[in-house]
């Protein structure tokens, strides 16, 4: 696979797509079409949503993060002002227990219900629901529920959970183990370390994460008694999926529930999972005949979102007298939260140690995973999911290992990359890369920095008493998990193909439905691109549509970077098949055999006659017209596709940092932040970009400002914006991007997807490049969130400069 | 997110805010709303009136007179970082406003507001303890005027009382130079550390050296130690290095603030670090460094 290089140094320019023929809009850097609804506020959002006669729910929600419950007391709450109703456990009579959709041999399955009734396992557990006329009064009386608590003691780390002394969350499951999980071939990987000439070893603290989209969840649901159809609007990033989960949580027939998503701002994975709430709404709904809304506070979104990452990981790297790396040993303990959500048991096992092998010739790798039950909020998904964990063992062990070994870590990666010749390659930990140049994009952030250059200012300045660092990070993620056949055999309880369908109205315009379901990653524009390009049809002549289950016949969602390579993918087959069928009616019309009717540009065209030619726009008008058509053909002119990868698609690329540190406060400031990323194909160049910048910001969020922080009653003390910091602009250097283009054998895009990689890449070059700063005070490793005071902490435990 | 039920009053004088909160047991003053609205919606706080001063316009605007310049209690911060001339003659008072929260919070905030809530990690007390400021209070008996020394009591306690108000801040125009460097939590942004100092210079030496510092304690407090060891010599790396190391040296270690972001220990480290900040800042303002 050919690998091409664009430089975007100083930003890609956006483009009015009218200054764009159809030929080139594939690949233009088009302005966002969404972009005006949603900046002016006409966008409509779950929580704009108003219906008549509509009520307001509220939760109560457990301030312990472990307890049993003694009693609950609502009859204050049942007197106040506009009270609708109260709802506890006990007034459920549905099977009310939210599922898990990865399976995993030891995977210990525990209940989890959708309000607790004798236990809550962790603070914001729902314990009873208020549903009230207006907002403020649902709230108030949610204040007024009384409920009465016995205390036990709780755990936050994973680590201390699988102590046996620690208190057990799930009696049923007998101790705090969730899963006990292995990749790998541990005997060669035992063997690589008694073997090798040197072994390098880091205990990492991969911390946990509060996802923070701009809106929190939400849900408004509406049911029709007559029809016994029940309608949700909600917070979604993949609404079929929660209908097929629901259906069964709250037993209702799954032809009977729709869900739709309308505007969704923001997910980062934290609105893919069924949580409790939007079964209750949906259950107070059928119940009272009434429409009922939920909308999260920004306190509760902190307390119940599922959070991220929470890894305790000790990672081994041996190597040989050259500099080889000859194996790789890890061990994690992952914290699951109090139960498992939707995914969860598939990020740090699947998603994860299969990514271990990083960039890098490894000849044997070998993993285990612990999952741990706690009392913190259930973790799942989040921007990466499993992979920046990954990635960040990897290149904090690469870093450490050149450094052992007294070679540039450059040069290091250099030497340990897998050769460009040598794809696909399979690597020790089941994966099959489809294609890269990883040479190449080192070269290319090398080159940014001026990395020779700034070797001798490095050392110039820590004569002077200032402490420069450089850090890379060579990332590979796999997104757009295929094919369903092979994530099944993983333990995933869904497929995970995409569906879509392409459809000509008479006029010739083109409606796409499309089952992924975008909540601000620009599809509106980046699928008409895909559709303009594909049938020459005028981008304006486009419309997308997503998000709706009465509308789009299946889907899986957007997540995990898949919505280009796999939804994309399936509109290009449904353009396809559409073309095909034009191209009959057509050749019928232009009475030349279909073989010889080119289709060019929108148009068909008889081979070696250009008079001789006509619209697809036209044909069809012809095919809803059906007058004069092929005689065994049926009118109309629309196709269905389910598309099923044959493999998942691996971006890659080198981000680097380069820092200063201040000895004195801990304070690191940027002098550079390059990325060079290889995202296959790019659609569109400026989203593209938005998305690597977007990535970046979190990932460096991580590195320096974020983190879940829970006491020893594992209650979260970090539990608004004014304790958690999440990155700000002010926090963000300029980051200078370029790319690289490797097509992905995959999909017919040859995309590969960008979502992710920022988020996945910018940890560990951060990291690595205070690490680097700090050489001379013998740092090897500081756990994230590099605070001032971490950092300075660090500086001074040593003793000072060496 | 949702406060409690409140009445809500708009007074139209210093006179009629007096009345409506001293006739009420549970009242708040609401100025810019930006540290009490917060509160409320979390329900850390649940007043049952509140008597908004807002229109009052003998508490609005920047009055520059011989020798100082009187910033009315309901001047945003946003009109203080834009006045020329306290730039001039108290320009800690206005780099401080500049400084804090962002735009909005600047357009919103008020000085009366700011000081009379006393957070112990707000910017303002610092730049009026290090612009020697005079704080002016209006009360059933009359008005009266408290040194800023005298007024912060500890953590949102001043020498404003129950049924009192602020009604302006009196900054002297001293001090050849000043300076506020701050060092935000990034979380909130408000101060982790925040020092700001005034100088008196006479030719290159310190006259005179005031310092106030917050986020540190309960309350702004002035860095004696450090302004001695600047005082009375010329100002230099050496000096500014000593009152950096003086910076914390009269605090009571136990009482420093401790929180997510900063233990006590590493707070003191930052104080003396941004106490040299601050003075270097200082020092280039007065031409000296
Ligand atoms: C997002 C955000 C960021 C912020 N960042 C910073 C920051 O970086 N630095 C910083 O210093 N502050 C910051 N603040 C706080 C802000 O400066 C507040 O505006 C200020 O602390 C209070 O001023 P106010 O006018 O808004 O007072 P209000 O909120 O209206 O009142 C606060 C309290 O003071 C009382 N009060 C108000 N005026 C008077 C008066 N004239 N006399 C007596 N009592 C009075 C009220 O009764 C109330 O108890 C931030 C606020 C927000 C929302």
């Amino acid at each position: 696979m050919a690998t091409e290089e664009t430089d975007h140094e100083d930003g890609v320019q956006s483009i009015d797509p009218d200054d764009v023929d159809t030929e080139d809009i594939l690949g233009s850097a088009i302005e966002r079409r969404e972009d005006p609804a949603l900046v002016s506020g006409e966008a409509e959002y779950t929580d704009d949503i108003q219906k008549p006669e509509m009520t307001h729910m509220a939760m109560v929600r457990s301030q312990y993060a472990h307890a049993e419950i003694e009693e609950v007391d609502t009859s204050a709450a049942e007197e106040m002002d506009g009270v609708v109703a109260v709802y506890t456990a006990d007034d459920l009579d549905v099977p009310g227990n939210l599922p898990v959709g990865w399976l995993l041999d030891s995977l210990e399955q525990v209940n989890h219900p959708i309000l607790a009734g004798d236990r809550v396992r962790y603070q914001g557990d729902a314990v009873a629901i208020v549903v009230a006329e207006e907002r403020y009064q649902a709230h108030d009386a949610a204040d007024a529920v009384d409920v009465e608590y016995e205390r036990l003691d709780a755990v936050a780390h994973p680590g201390e959970a699988l102590d046996d002394d620690a208190p057990v969350i799930h009696e049923e499951a007998g101790s705090n183990q969730a899963f006990d999980w292995e990749i790998g071939d541990q005997e060669a990987t035992k063997q690589a370390f008694e073997e090798a000439e040197t072994t390098v070893s880091l205990d990492l603290h991969n911390q946990l994460l509060i996802p923070n989209a701009i809106e929190p969840r939400a849900t408004v649901a509406d049911y029709h008694p007559r029809t016994d159809e029940l309608e949700l609007d909600m917070t979604s990033q993949n609404p079929h999926v929660h209908r097929l989960l629901m259906s069964g949580v709250i037993d209702h027939p799954e032809h009977k529930l729709s869900i739709r998503a309308p505007e969704v701002g923001g997910g980062f994975g934290s609105k893919i999972h069924h949580y409790a709430d939007e079964a209750l709404t949906a259950l107070a709904a059928k119940d009272l005949e009434r429409p009922v809304k939920w909308t999260a506070t920004r306190t509760e979104t902190y307390i119940t979102d599922a959070q991220g990452r929470g890894h305790e990981t000790t990672g081994e790297m041996a190597l040989d007298e050259d500099g080889n790396i000859t194996g790789l040993r890890v061990h994690t303990k992952a914290n699951m939260g109090a139960y498992l959500s939707t995914f969860a048991p598939s990020i740090p096992t699947y998603l994860y140690a299969t990514l271990l092998s990083g960039q890098y010739e490894i000849p044997t790798i070998y993993c285990t995973v612990e999952g741990a039950f706690t009392n913190v909020p259930p973790v799942d998904a989040y921007r990466g999911a499993g992979r920046p964990e990954a990635s960040y063992v990897v290149e904090r062990l690469v870093r450490q290992a050149a450094r052992e070994v007294d070679m540039d870590p450059a040069e290091f990666r250099r030497q340990n990359f897998v050769p460009g010749d040598a794809f696909p390659y399979e690597t020790p930990v089941a994966m099959a890369y489809d294609s890269g140049d990883y040479q190449k994009t080192l070269d290319r952030a090398k080159e940014m920095l001026n990395y020779e250059e700034f070797r001798e200012r490095q050392e110039q300045a820590r004569e002077d008493g200032r402490y420069l660092g450089v850090g890379l990070s060579a990332y590979i993620e796999a997104c757009g998990i295929a094919p369903s056949e092979l994530v099944g055999e993983l333990g995933a309880q869904a497929g995970l193909w995409e569906s879509s369908v392409v459809r000509f109205q008479p006029s010739g315009t083109v409606t796409v439905y499309v089952g992924t379901s975008g909540h601000g990653q620009g599809h509106d524009t980046t699928y008409a691109q895909i559709v303009a390009d594909k049938l020459g049809v005028d981008y304006d002549d486009i419309e997308v549509e997503e998000g709706d289950t009465d509308e789009i016949p299946q889907g899986m969602g957007t997540y995990g970077s898949r919505s280009a390579a796999v939804g994309g993918g399936a509109i290009v087959e449904s353009a396809e098949k559409v073309i095909e069928k034009g191209r009959k009616i057509a050749a019928h019309q232009l009475e030349a055999d279909p073989e010889d009717v080119e289709f060019e540009n929108g148009e068909y065209q008889v081979a070696g006659a250009p008079d001789r030619s006509v619209t697809i726009q036209d044909v069809a008008g012809a095919s809803y017209l059906a007058h004069d058509i092929p005689d065994d053909m049926e009118p109309g002119l629309e196709a269905t596709s389910f598309f099923d990868p044959e493999n998942f698609v691996f971006p890659f690329g080198m981000h680097a940092a380069i820092v200063e540190v201040d000895p004195d406060t801990g304070e690191i400031e940027f002098e550079e932040y390059v990325a060079v990323d290889d995202v296959g194909n790019q659609i569109n160049p400026k989203i593209v970009e938005g998305q690597i910048h977007g990535g970046i910001a979190q990932g460096i969020g991580q590195a320096l400002y974020e983190s879940a922080e829970y006491d020893d009653n594992a209650q979260l003390t970090t539990g608004s914006m004014q304790d958690y910091a999440v990155p700000k602009s002010s926090h963000i250097p300029e980051i200078k991007t370029a790319s690289t283009v490797t097509e992905s054998p995959h999909n017919p895009l040859g995309v590969k997807g960008v979502g992710e990689a920022g988020t996945i890449a910018a940890p560990q070059a951060v990291v690595n490049a205070v690490v680097d700063a700090l050489e001379p005070f013998d740092v090897d490793h500081i756990d994230m969130p590099l605070t001032n005071e971490r950092v300075w902490r660090a500086i001074n435990e040593n003793g000072g400069e060496h | 997110m949702y406060p409690a039920q409140f009445d809500y009053e708009k007074a139209g004088s210093v006179s009629e805010a007096i009345d409506a909160i001293s006739g009420h047991s549970d009242a708040e003053l609401i100025a810019g709303g930006h540290s009490l609205l917060p509160t409320m919606k979390s329900g850390l706080a649940e007043p049952e009136m509140l008597v908004d001063i807002g229109d009052i316009d003998e508490l609005h605007g920047i009055e520059h007179h011989d020798g100082h310049t009187h910033i009315g209690a309901m001047t945003r911060y946003a009109d203080v970082a834009e006045d020329n001339t306290l730039w001039e003659e108290a320009p800690v008072v206005a780099e401080t406003t500049e400084m804090i929260g962002d735009r909005q919070v600047r357009n919103r905030g008020t000085v009366g507001g700011n000081i009379a809530h006393a957070d112990p990690a707000s910017d303002l007390p610092g730049a009026v303890l290090a612009a020697d400021a005079t704080v002016h209070i209006a009360g059933p008996d009359g008005e009266r005027s408290v040194e800023a020394d005298d007024f912060f009591h500890g953590m949102y306690a001043t020498d404003v009382g129950e049924d009192e108000l602020v009604t302006g801040v009196q900054v002297p125009h001293e001090g050849t130079a000043g300076a506020y460097a701050k060092k935000p939590n990034p979380a909130s942004g408000y101060a982790l550390v925040g020092v700001a100092v005034r100088l008196t210079m006479d030719g290159d030496t310190v006259a005179d050296a005031r310092i106030g510092a917050n986020g540190v304690m309960d309350h702004g407090t002035r860095l004696e130690p450090a302004e001695d060891a600047v005082e009375g010599q010329a100002l230099s790396g050496d000096s500014i290095g000593a009152a950096g190391d003086a910076a914390g040296s009269s605090l009571d270690e136990y009482m420093v603030m401790e929180d997510q972001q900063a233990s006590a220990e590493f707070r003191l480290q930052l104080l003396g670090a941004y106490t040299e900040r601050a003075l270097e800042a200082a020092g280039e303002r007065a031409g000296v460094l």
